[in-house]
């Protein structure tokens, strides 16, 4: 090729990154338009993973769906429980006893400890710090997943929320186990912050990456540790309090630019908040009233003719369900709308222009699964 | 908090924006008990208008869903739309509905970005066309497949692909 003047004569090429690629968190493509090193446009290509689980939500009864629910997250089996119990109960009318409502709060803010730990672990890992991040993350999750495991009798997919409660009372040594993994947990917090504070390597891999700015992350619907990186501080466990988490005193962490290295900030301090309202919530235990399940919640329901639409803070983002009932037992809709699927709009407008190798962690740092994705 | 019911909303559409509001519903006379809603219903020629007037007028920045219903049985779908506050707040619900034969919903993606996948996936399982989407794709099923499989009618077990038509 012949140069013209001093410029080399450049050209564009459309490249694919994944769908099997250890950096995509499953089975996910990105189709890149690259200029050089440089991304030009790039287009999320998905659905390897789709299993119509809206449509298997149909033809099972409603209770039927509450062990497919872990399958979307399966990092947080709790927290999509818990959106899913509350759209049938809003159904259905059905009350929930207090203590039911302490032991799910309890168990969904350790799903976000546990989410948030094993993300952020992987984000590192994303960046080049090969496993041993990784690994701190995994052994405070490994912790978390001894507590579900004495709990549900599952570790990862915990089916453990029942219409009306949960579905076994906590063991009796729950209390003081939790009690000592929460005692060692700043530890772990302060020495995961410190890991990237102090490491140049990391901070010029993660800031004014993937910028996200404010107004453009509102108009694309992005929700979770996302939107509040970006400087926008909702949260729907303060926006529109559900269960009992107007009981608690937590803040709401924000970024201030948007990059990579906010949304890393903001997931740390998540983790210092939901200790927290853990701490408050094993405070106010003993106290609460009534069982582990509403004595009169029956299972196997026919809700009456109607719509609801219940959603969670999933450590994620916003997890809504959309449930329709003609009165039947089975859903006649069953949407589920879900935070990593929704936080992926914008991510060719967070990768336009930055380089090929920074597109890993700013797909990272969104914090997807496909489980939750395909659907 | 100046969040606004499905009532006041209905007047001040009324007001502002008049023929936005649809009172009959556009196939079945006489309303099933199924079909009855308390949330506002828009004409779908509306849509973008009313959206853009929930935004800007009101201040619900947020588009969190967008759904879709097939009522078979009423030869209707219906589309669920979602908004919030971002000061917090319950939701402002607004529904569309559209015949199901040929149905076609102007798209809310050039103002609100937030709604692309929303729409592809709509697009994708019930067949509902988005006029005005940039980029109106399958995003699950692969593009070669006949049919849509979240409709009521798509046959369920596979049988269409196994060869046997029963």
């Amino acid at each position: 090729m012949k140069a013209e003047g001093t410029m080399i004569k450049t050209e564009e090429l459309q490249i694919n990154i994944g769908p099997q690629h250890p950096s995509t968190h499953g089975v996910f493509r990105m189709l890149v338009t690259v200029d050089g090193e440089t991304i030009v446009d790039l287009k999320p290509v998905f659905g390897y993973l789709h299993r119509n689980h809206e449509q298997i939500a149909e033809v099972n009864t409603y209770l039927q769906n509450m062990p497919y629910t872990d399958r979307l997250d399966y990092f947080n089996s709790m927290a999509n429980n818990q959106a899913y119990a509350m759209a049938v109960e809003k159904l259905a009318e059905i009350e929930v006893p207090e203590r039911a409502e302490y032991i799910r709060v309890i168990m969904v803010e350790l799903t976000r400890i546990l989410n948030h730990a094993s993300a952020l672990g992987f984000l590192i890992n994303d960046m080049g710090a090969w496993q041993t991040p990784l690994a701190f993350g995994m052994r405070e999750r490994e912790k978390i997943l001894d507590l579900f495991e004495s709990t549900s009798g599952a570790r990862l997919m915990c089916n453990y929320f029942r219409f009306g409660g949960v579905v076994r009372d906590l063991p009796p040594d729950f209390v003081p186990r939790l009690q000592s993994l929460l005692t060692g947990l700043p530890t772990f917090i302060d020495e995961f912050e410190r890991m990237l504070r102090e490491n140049e390597i990391l901070r010029i891999r993660s800031e004014g990456i993937g910028v996200l700015p404010k107004e453009v992350a509102i108009s694309y619907s992005v929700t979770g540790p996302v939107l509040r990186g970006s400087g926008i501080p909702y949260d729907i466990r303060k926006a529109e309090p559900y269960s009992i988490y107007d009981r608690f005193d937590f803040d709401v962490p924000i970024g201030t630019v948007g990059d990579v290295y906010d949304r890393f900030l903001v997931r740390i301090e998540e983790m210092r908040q939901s200790k927290r309202i853990l701490e408050q919530a094993l405070k106010q235990l003993p106290d609460a009233e009534g069982g582990h399940i509403n004595p009169k919640a029956r299972q196997n329901i026919r809700p009456p003719v109607g719509d609801a639409y219940t959603r969670i803070e999933s450590p994620k983002g916003e997890l809504g369900f959309y449930l329709v009932s003609d009165g039947g037992q089975t859903p006649y809709r069953y949407k589920v709308r879900a935070p990593s699927f929704i936080n992926l709009t914008p991510l060719s407008d967070m990768c336009r222009g930055y380089k090929v190798a920074d597109v890993v962690v700013i797909l990272g740092s969104i914090d997807i699964v496909m489980g939750e994705v395909d659907r | 908090m100046p969040l606004i019911t499905p009532d006041d909303l209905r007047k001040q559409l009324g007001a502002d924006l008049p023929g936005a509001v649809a009172s009959v519903h556009p196939v079945v006379e006489g309303l099933p008990a199924f079909l009855e809603t308390g949330d506002l219903l828009i004409e779908a020629d509306f849509l973008p208008r009313v959206a853009v007037y929930v935004r800007d007028v009101l201040g619900y920045t947020y588009l969190s869903d967008i759904v879709a219903v097939d009522y078979l049985d009423y030869q209707l779908f219906e589309l669920v739309y979602r908004f919030y506050h971002l000061e917090g707040g319950r939701d402002l619900v607004i529904k569309v509905r559209v015949p199901r034969d040929n149905p076609s919903v102007p798209s809310l993606t050039p103002f609100w970005p937030g709604a692309d996948l929303n729409e592809r996936e709509a697009f994708d399982l019930f067949g509902i066309t988005f006029t005005g989407h940039p980029y109106l794709k399958r995003i699950y099923m692969w593009d070669e497949l006949d049919g849509h499989p979240m409709r009521k009618d798509f046959p369920k077990q596979g049988d269409k692909y196994l060869g046997d038509e029963s």
